[in-house]
Protein backbone atom coordinates (compact mmCIF):
# COMPACT_ATOMS: atom_id res chain seq x y z
CA UNK A 1 0.00 0.00 0.00
CA UNK A 2 2.76 2.44 0.95
CA UNK A 3 4.49 1.99 -2.40
CA UNK A 4 1.22 2.32 -4.28
CA UNK A 5 0.43 5.56 -2.45
CA UNK A 6 3.89 6.88 -3.31
CA UNK A 7 3.32 5.87 -6.92
CA UNK A 8 0.01 7.76 -6.97
CA UNK A 9 1.61 10.80 -5.36
CA UNK A 10 4.41 10.82 -7.94
CA UNK A 11 1.90 10.47 -10.78
CA UNK A 12 0.07 13.51 -9.45
CA UNK A 13 3.26 15.54 -9.36
CA UNK A 14 4.45 14.35 -12.77
CA UNK A 15 1.07 14.61 -14.48
CA UNK A 16 0.62 18.19 -13.26
CA UNK A 17 3.89 19.30 -14.82
CA UNK A 18 3.44 17.16 -17.94
CA UNK A 19 -0.06 18.35 -18.80
CA UNK A 20 0.61 22.00 -17.96
CA UNK A 21 3.96 21.80 -19.78
CA UNK A 22 2.25 20.44 -22.87
CA UNK A 23 -0.45 23.12 -22.70
CA UNK A 24 2.14 25.89 -22.43
CA UNK A 25 4.12 24.39 -25.31
CA UNK A 26 1.04 24.87 -27.52
CA UNK A 27 1.96 28.57 -27.57
CA UNK A 28 5.25 27.90 -29.29
CA UNK A 29 5.29 30.07 -32.41
CA UNK A 30 1.97 31.76 -31.54
CA UNK A 31 2.76 34.22 -28.75
CA UNK A 32 2.04 37.94 -29.05
CA UNK A 33 5.73 38.88 -29.14
CA UNK A 34 8.99 37.01 -29.58
CA UNK A 35 10.17 37.47 -25.98
CA UNK A 36 6.95 35.96 -24.65
CA UNK A 37 7.18 33.09 -27.09
CA UNK A 38 10.66 32.28 -25.83
CA UNK A 39 9.58 32.67 -22.21
CA UNK A 40 6.61 30.33 -22.60
CA UNK A 41 8.67 27.73 -24.47
CA UNK A 42 11.32 27.83 -21.74
CA UNK A 43 8.70 27.49 -19.02
CA UNK A 44 7.20 24.50 -20.84
CA UNK A 45 10.67 23.00 -21.17
CA UNK A 46 11.32 23.27 -17.43
CA UNK A 47 7.96 21.64 -16.70
CA UNK A 48 8.59 18.76 -19.10
CA UNK A 49 12.05 18.32 -17.55
CA UNK A 50 10.54 18.11 -14.09
CA UNK A 51 8.06 15.58 -15.49
CA UNK A 52 10.91 13.31 -16.55
CA UNK A 53 12.13 13.22 -12.95
CA UNK A 54 8.71 12.70 -11.33
CA UNK A 55 7.44 10.12 -13.80
CA UNK A 56 10.85 8.44 -13.98
CA UNK A 57 10.73 7.94 -10.22
CA UNK A 58 7.06 6.89 -10.42
CA UNK A 59 7.99 4.12 -12.85
CA UNK A 60 10.85 3.03 -10.60
CA UNK A 61 8.60 2.93 -7.52
CA UNK A 62 5.89 1.05 -9.39
CA UNK A 63 8.47 -1.61 -10.29
CA UNK A 64 6.83 -2.83 -13.49
CA UNK A 65 9.54 -1.55 -15.78
CA UNK A 66 7.58 1.47 -17.07
CA UNK A 67 9.68 4.48 -18.06
CA UNK A 68 8.69 8.16 -17.88
CA UNK A 69 7.94 7.98 -21.62
CA UNK A 70 5.73 4.91 -21.15
CA UNK A 71 3.74 6.71 -18.47
CA UNK A 72 3.42 9.87 -20.55
CA UNK A 73 2.48 8.31 -23.86
CA UNK A 74 0.82 4.99 -23.08
CA UNK A 75 -1.86 5.96 -20.57
CA UNK A 76 -5.33 7.18 -21.41
CA UNK A 77 -7.20 10.11 -19.86
CA UNK A 78 -8.69 8.14 -16.94
CA UNK A 79 -5.23 7.14 -15.72
CA UNK A 80 -4.01 10.73 -15.50
CA UNK A 81 -3.77 12.28 -12.03
CA UNK A 82 -3.19 15.97 -12.76
CA UNK A 83 -5.44 18.62 -11.22
CA UNK A 84 -8.07 19.95 -13.63
CA UNK A 85 -6.48 23.41 -13.63
CA UNK A 86 -3.50 22.11 -15.63
CA UNK A 87 -5.57 20.69 -18.49
CA UNK A 88 -7.83 23.71 -19.07
CA UNK A 89 -7.46 25.32 -22.50
CA UNK A 90 -5.01 28.19 -22.97
CA UNK A 91 -7.67 30.76 -23.84
CA UNK A 92 -6.05 34.10 -24.56
CA UNK A 93 -2.56 35.05 -23.44
CA UNK A 94 -3.91 36.55 -20.23
CA UNK A 95 -5.78 33.37 -19.30
CA UNK A 96 -2.65 31.30 -19.94
CA UNK A 97 -0.57 33.53 -17.66
CA UNK A 98 -3.27 33.59 -14.98
CA UNK A 99 -3.42 29.77 -15.03
CA UNK A 100 0.38 29.71 -14.88
CA UNK A 101 0.47 32.05 -11.90
CA UNK A 102 -2.20 30.11 -9.99
CA UNK A 103 -0.20 26.92 -10.56
CA UNK A 104 3.27 28.43 -10.01
CA UNK A 105 2.19 29.85 -6.67
CA UNK A 106 1.05 26.38 -5.54
CA UNK A 107 4.18 24.73 -6.95
CA UNK A 108 6.48 27.20 -5.19
CA UNK A 109 4.88 26.44 -1.81
CA UNK A 110 4.75 22.68 -2.51
CA UNK A 111 8.38 22.36 -3.67
CA UNK A 112 9.54 24.29 -0.62
CA UNK A 113 7.87 21.71 1.63
CA UNK A 114 9.01 18.71 -0.42
CA UNK A 115 12.65 19.74 -0.12
CA UNK A 116 12.56 18.32 3.41
CA UNK A 117 10.86 15.08 2.34
CA UNK A 118 11.93 11.91 4.15
CA UNK A 119 12.42 10.37 0.70
CA UNK A 120 15.77 11.63 -0.60
CA UNK A 121 14.75 11.15 -4.22
CA UNK A 122 11.66 13.32 -3.76
CA UNK A 123 13.69 15.94 -1.90
CA UNK A 124 16.31 16.04 -4.69
CA UNK A 125 13.71 16.57 -7.44
CA UNK A 126 11.97 19.25 -5.36
CA UNK A 127 15.25 21.07 -4.70
CA UNK A 128 15.97 21.08 -8.43
CA UNK A 129 12.45 22.12 -9.42
CA UNK A 130 12.12 24.79 -6.74
CA UNK A 131 14.78 26.97 -8.40
CA UNK A 132 12.91 26.86 -11.69
CA UNK A 133 9.53 27.36 -10.05
CA UNK A 134 10.79 30.43 -8.18
CA UNK A 135 11.74 31.94 -11.52
CA UNK A 136 8.39 31.00 -13.08
CA UNK A 137 6.28 32.51 -10.31
CA UNK A 138 8.26 35.74 -10.48
CA UNK A 139 7.52 36.04 -14.17
CA UNK A 140 3.88 34.90 -14.15
CA UNK A 141 3.20 37.09 -11.09
CA UNK A 142 4.77 40.14 -12.77
CA UNK A 143 2.75 39.53 -15.93
CA UNK A 144 -0.51 39.12 -13.99
CA UNK A 145 0.18 42.46 -12.27
CA UNK A 146 1.16 44.13 -15.56
CA UNK A 147 -1.96 43.00 -17.37
CA UNK A 148 -4.36 43.23 -14.41
CA UNK A 149 -3.25 46.74 -13.56
CA UNK A 150 -2.96 47.64 -17.24
CA UNK A 151 -5.49 48.96 -19.69
CA UNK A 152 -9.25 48.68 -19.32
CA UNK A 153 -9.21 45.87 -21.89
CA UNK A 154 -6.38 43.89 -20.30
CA UNK A 155 -7.87 44.35 -16.83
CA UNK A 156 -11.26 43.02 -17.98
CA UNK A 157 -9.64 40.01 -19.63
CA UNK A 158 -7.57 39.17 -16.54
CA UNK A 159 -10.61 39.46 -14.28
CA UNK A 160 -12.54 37.17 -16.64
CA UNK A 161 -9.62 34.70 -16.58
CA UNK A 162 -9.53 34.76 -12.79
CA UNK A 163 -13.30 34.27 -12.56
CA UNK A 164 -13.05 31.27 -14.92
CA UNK A 165 -10.00 29.66 -13.29
CA UNK A 166 -10.62 30.32 -9.60
CA UNK A 167 -13.10 27.40 -9.16
CA UNK A 168 -10.25 25.08 -10.21
CA UNK A 169 -7.82 26.33 -7.54
CA UNK A 170 -9.40 24.47 -4.63
CA UNK A 171 -8.57 21.01 -6.00
CA UNK A 172 -4.86 21.63 -5.40
CA UNK A 173 -5.58 21.63 -1.66
CA UNK A 174 -7.83 18.55 -1.48
CA UNK A 175 -6.61 15.64 0.64
CA UNK A 176 -7.37 11.93 0.48
CA UNK A 177 -5.93 8.61 1.68
CA UNK A 178 -2.93 8.94 -0.65
CA UNK A 179 -2.01 12.23 1.01
CA UNK A 180 -2.59 10.74 4.45
CA UNK A 181 -0.13 7.95 3.63
CA UNK A 182 2.42 10.51 2.38
CA UNK A 183 2.07 12.58 5.54
CA UNK A 184 2.46 9.47 7.71
CA UNK A 185 5.66 8.48 5.89
CA UNK A 186 6.99 12.05 6.06
CA UNK A 187 7.26 12.11 2.27
CA UNK A 188 4.89 14.97 1.46
CA UNK A 189 2.75 17.51 3.33
CA UNK A 190 -1.02 17.50 3.60
CA UNK A 191 -2.07 19.73 0.65
CA UNK A 192 -4.67 21.42 2.86
CA UNK A 193 -1.80 22.78 4.96
CA UNK A 194 -0.42 24.76 2.01
CA UNK A 195 -3.51 26.89 1.62
CA UNK A 196 -2.65 29.66 4.05
CA UNK A 197 0.74 30.36 2.50
CA UNK A 198 -0.79 30.12 -0.97
CA UNK A 199 -3.61 32.55 -0.18
CA UNK A 200 -1.14 35.06 1.24
CA UNK A 201 1.05 34.95 -1.90
CA UNK A 202 -1.83 34.92 -4.38
CA UNK A 203 -3.79 37.56 -2.47
CA UNK A 204 -0.82 39.91 -2.50
CA UNK A 205 -0.17 39.60 -6.23
CA UNK A 206 -3.84 39.74 -7.26
CA UNK A 207 -4.25 42.79 -5.03
CA UNK A 208 -1.38 44.52 -6.83
CA UNK A 209 -3.03 43.48 -10.08
CA UNK A 210 -6.24 45.27 -8.93
CA UNK A 211 -8.16 42.03 -9.48
CA UNK A 212 -10.96 40.67 -7.28
CA UNK A 213 -10.88 37.08 -6.05
CA UNK A 214 -14.33 35.47 -6.46
CA UNK A 215 -16.05 34.86 -3.13
CA UNK A 216 -17.80 31.61 -4.08
CA UNK A 217 -15.92 28.73 -2.43
CA UNK A 218 -17.23 25.97 -4.73
CA UNK A 219 -14.47 24.07 -6.50
CA UNK A 220 -14.29 21.50 -9.29
CA UNK A 221 -12.48 18.25 -8.60
CA UNK A 222 -11.82 14.81 -10.02
CA UNK A 223 -8.46 15.28 -11.74
CA UNK A 224 -5.98 14.32 -9.03
CA UNK A 225 -8.10 11.30 -8.00
CA UNK A 226 -8.77 10.34 -11.62
CA UNK A 227 -12.50 10.27 -10.89
CA UNK A 228 -13.38 12.52 -13.80
CA UNK A 229 -11.29 14.80 -15.98
CA UNK A 230 -12.69 17.60 -18.12
CA UNK A 231 -13.40 16.92 -21.78
CA UNK A 232 -10.29 18.95 -22.59
CA UNK A 233 -7.78 16.32 -21.46
CA UNK A 234 -8.73 13.78 -24.12
CA UNK A 235 -8.19 16.34 -26.87
CA UNK A 236 -4.82 17.29 -25.42
CA UNK A 237 -3.73 13.64 -25.28
CA UNK A 238 -4.89 13.09 -28.88
CA UNK A 239 -2.30 15.59 -29.96
CA UNK A 240 0.43 14.72 -27.42
CA UNK A 241 0.17 10.94 -27.86
CA UNK A 242 -0.51 10.94 -31.60
CA UNK A 243 2.76 9.34 -32.63
CA UNK A 244 2.54 6.42 -30.20
CA UNK A 245 -1.09 5.84 -31.17
CA UNK A 246 -0.38 5.90 -34.90
CA UNK A 247 2.85 3.90 -34.65
CA UNK A 248 2.68 1.84 -31.43
CA UNK A 249 6.10 1.21 -29.93
CA UNK A 250 7.87 3.63 -32.28
CA UNK A 251 11.28 4.71 -31.00
CA UNK A 252 13.45 7.66 -31.95
CA UNK B 1 48.41 0.93 -20.60
CA UNK B 2 47.66 1.78 -16.96
CA UNK B 3 44.59 3.64 -15.81
CA UNK B 4 44.69 7.38 -16.55
CA UNK B 5 44.59 9.33 -13.29
CA UNK B 6 41.44 11.08 -12.18
CA UNK B 7 43.22 14.42 -12.76
CA UNK B 8 43.91 13.42 -16.35
CA UNK B 9 40.24 12.57 -16.85
CA UNK B 10 39.26 15.99 -15.47
CA UNK B 11 41.68 17.59 -17.98
CA UNK B 12 40.09 15.63 -20.80
CA UNK B 13 36.60 16.66 -19.73
CA UNK B 14 37.78 20.27 -19.55
CA UNK B 15 38.39 20.01 -23.29
CA UNK B 16 34.78 18.98 -24.03
CA UNK B 17 32.86 22.11 -25.04
CA UNK B 18 29.34 22.84 -23.88
CA UNK B 19 27.17 22.09 -26.94
CA UNK B 20 25.16 25.31 -26.63
CA UNK B 21 27.89 27.68 -25.52
CA UNK B 22 31.03 26.13 -27.01
CA UNK B 23 33.46 28.71 -25.61
CA UNK B 24 33.20 27.10 -22.18
CA UNK B 25 33.87 23.50 -21.23
CA UNK B 26 31.65 21.11 -19.32
CA UNK B 27 34.04 21.48 -16.39
CA UNK B 28 33.75 25.30 -16.59
CA UNK B 29 29.99 24.92 -16.46
CA UNK B 30 30.29 23.02 -13.18
CA UNK B 31 28.08 20.12 -14.21
CA UNK B 32 30.71 17.39 -13.77
CA UNK B 33 30.17 16.53 -10.12
CA UNK B 34 32.42 13.52 -9.62
CA UNK B 35 35.02 11.44 -11.43
CA UNK B 36 36.26 8.22 -9.90
CA UNK B 37 37.52 4.75 -10.68
CA UNK B 38 35.73 1.77 -9.25
CA UNK B 39 37.95 -1.15 -10.15
CA UNK B 40 38.41 -0.94 -13.91
CA UNK B 41 35.20 1.12 -14.43
CA UNK B 42 35.29 4.88 -14.69
CA UNK B 43 32.32 6.58 -13.05
CA UNK B 44 31.36 10.12 -13.99
CA UNK B 45 28.51 11.92 -12.23
CA UNK B 46 26.81 14.70 -14.19
CA UNK B 47 24.14 17.12 -12.98
CA UNK B 48 21.68 18.88 -15.31
CA UNK B 49 21.67 22.68 -15.46
CA UNK B 50 17.90 23.00 -15.98
CA UNK B 51 15.49 20.05 -15.71
CA UNK B 52 14.41 20.24 -19.32
CA UNK B 53 17.61 21.48 -20.94
CA UNK B 54 17.70 19.78 -24.34
CA UNK B 55 21.51 19.83 -24.27
CA UNK B 56 21.59 17.24 -21.46
CA UNK B 57 21.48 14.18 -23.71
CA UNK B 58 23.99 15.73 -26.12
CA UNK B 59 26.31 16.45 -23.19
CA UNK B 60 26.20 12.82 -22.06
CA UNK B 61 26.92 11.71 -25.60
CA UNK B 62 29.86 14.14 -25.89
CA UNK B 63 31.35 12.96 -22.59
CA UNK B 64 31.10 9.35 -23.65
CA UNK B 65 32.63 10.06 -27.05
CA UNK B 66 35.52 12.07 -25.59
CA UNK B 67 36.39 9.38 -23.07
CA UNK B 68 35.98 6.43 -25.43
CA UNK B 69 38.15 8.19 -28.02
CA UNK B 70 40.89 8.25 -25.40
CA UNK B 71 40.62 4.55 -24.75
CA UNK B 72 38.26 4.38 -21.78
CA UNK B 73 36.34 1.17 -22.28
CA UNK B 74 34.31 0.69 -19.13
CA UNK B 75 32.39 3.84 -18.40
CA UNK B 76 29.29 4.61 -16.35
CA UNK B 77 27.59 8.00 -16.51
CA UNK B 78 25.22 8.76 -13.67
CA UNK B 79 22.82 11.63 -13.26
CA UNK B 80 23.23 13.38 -9.92
CA UNK B 81 20.33 15.68 -9.01
CA UNK B 82 21.36 16.67 -5.51
CA UNK B 83 22.65 19.19 -4.65
CA UNK B 84 21.01 21.06 -7.54
CA UNK B 85 23.27 22.86 -10.00
CA UNK B 86 24.04 26.47 -9.21
CA UNK B 87 25.82 29.12 -11.24
CA UNK B 88 28.20 29.42 -8.26
CA UNK B 89 29.88 26.34 -9.76
CA UNK B 90 30.87 28.16 -12.94
CA UNK B 91 34.65 28.44 -13.00
CA UNK B 92 36.30 31.89 -13.03
CA UNK B 93 37.95 30.89 -16.28
CA UNK B 94 34.52 30.04 -17.66
CA UNK B 95 33.01 33.34 -16.52
CA UNK B 96 35.80 35.29 -18.22
CA UNK B 97 35.31 33.32 -21.43
CA UNK B 98 31.56 33.94 -21.36
CA UNK B 99 32.05 37.68 -21.10
CA UNK B 100 34.61 37.73 -23.89
CA UNK B 101 32.13 35.77 -26.03
CA UNK B 102 29.45 38.42 -25.41
CA UNK B 103 27.42 36.71 -22.68
CA UNK B 104 27.31 38.56 -19.37
CA UNK B 105 28.30 36.06 -16.65
CA UNK B 106 26.00 35.40 -13.68
CA UNK B 107 26.25 37.85 -10.86
CA UNK B 108 25.06 37.34 -7.27
CA UNK B 109 22.98 40.52 -7.41
CA UNK B 110 20.77 38.79 -9.99
CA UNK B 111 21.57 41.05 -12.92
CA UNK B 112 24.56 41.64 -15.19
CA UNK B 113 27.47 43.66 -13.77
CA UNK B 114 28.12 45.42 -17.05
CA UNK B 115 27.51 45.25 -20.78
CA UNK B 116 29.78 42.53 -22.22
CA UNK B 117 30.23 44.64 -25.37
CA UNK B 118 31.06 48.16 -24.14
CA UNK B 119 31.28 47.73 -20.35
CA UNK B 120 28.39 50.16 -19.85
CA UNK B 121 26.25 50.06 -16.71
CA UNK B 122 23.06 51.53 -18.14
CA UNK B 123 21.24 48.24 -18.70
CA UNK B 124 17.69 46.97 -19.03
CA UNK B 125 16.14 43.53 -19.14
CA UNK B 126 14.08 42.77 -22.24
CA UNK B 127 13.07 39.21 -21.31
CA UNK B 128 13.42 36.92 -18.32
CA UNK B 129 14.22 34.09 -20.72
CA UNK B 130 16.55 33.74 -23.69
CA UNK B 131 17.70 31.37 -26.39
CA UNK B 132 18.55 28.63 -23.87
CA UNK B 133 17.05 27.90 -20.42
CA UNK B 134 20.15 29.30 -18.69
CA UNK B 135 19.99 32.77 -20.23
CA UNK B 136 17.92 35.97 -20.17
CA UNK B 137 17.81 38.82 -22.69
CA UNK B 138 19.22 42.22 -21.77
CA UNK B 139 20.05 45.41 -23.62
CA UNK B 140 22.67 48.08 -23.06
CA UNK B 141 21.31 51.64 -23.25
CA UNK B 142 24.83 53.00 -23.81
CA UNK B 143 25.86 51.06 -26.90
CA UNK B 144 22.27 49.96 -27.71
CA UNK B 145 23.40 46.38 -28.25
CA UNK B 146 21.25 43.49 -27.01
CA UNK B 147 23.09 40.74 -25.14
CA UNK B 148 22.56 37.45 -23.35
CA UNK B 149 22.87 37.28 -19.58
CA UNK B 150 23.68 33.96 -17.93
CA UNK B 151 20.97 33.73 -15.25
CA UNK B 152 22.12 33.39 -11.67
CA UNK B 153 20.55 30.41 -9.91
Amino acid sequence: MADNALFQFLLRMGDNSLILGHRVSEWCGHSPVLEEDIALANTALDLIGQTQFWLGLAGEVEGKGRSADDLAFLRDAWDYRNVLLCELPNGDFGQTLMRQFLYDAWASVMMGRLMTSSDERVAAIAAKASKEVAYHVERSGDTVVGLGDGTEESHARMQAALDYLWPYVGEMFDSDEVDAAMVKAGIAPDPAGLREEYDALVGKVLGQATLTIPTDTFHHKGGRTGYMHTEHLGHLLCSMQWLQRAYPGATW
Amino acid sequence: MGQPSVDTIWDWLDQVPDPEIPVISLVDLGIIRDVKWEGDTLKVAVTPTYSGCPATSVINFDIETALRDRGIEKLTLTQQLSPPWTTDWLSDKGKAKLEKYGIAPPSPKGEPERCPNCGGHNLERTSQFGSTPCKALWRCRDCLEPFDYFKCI
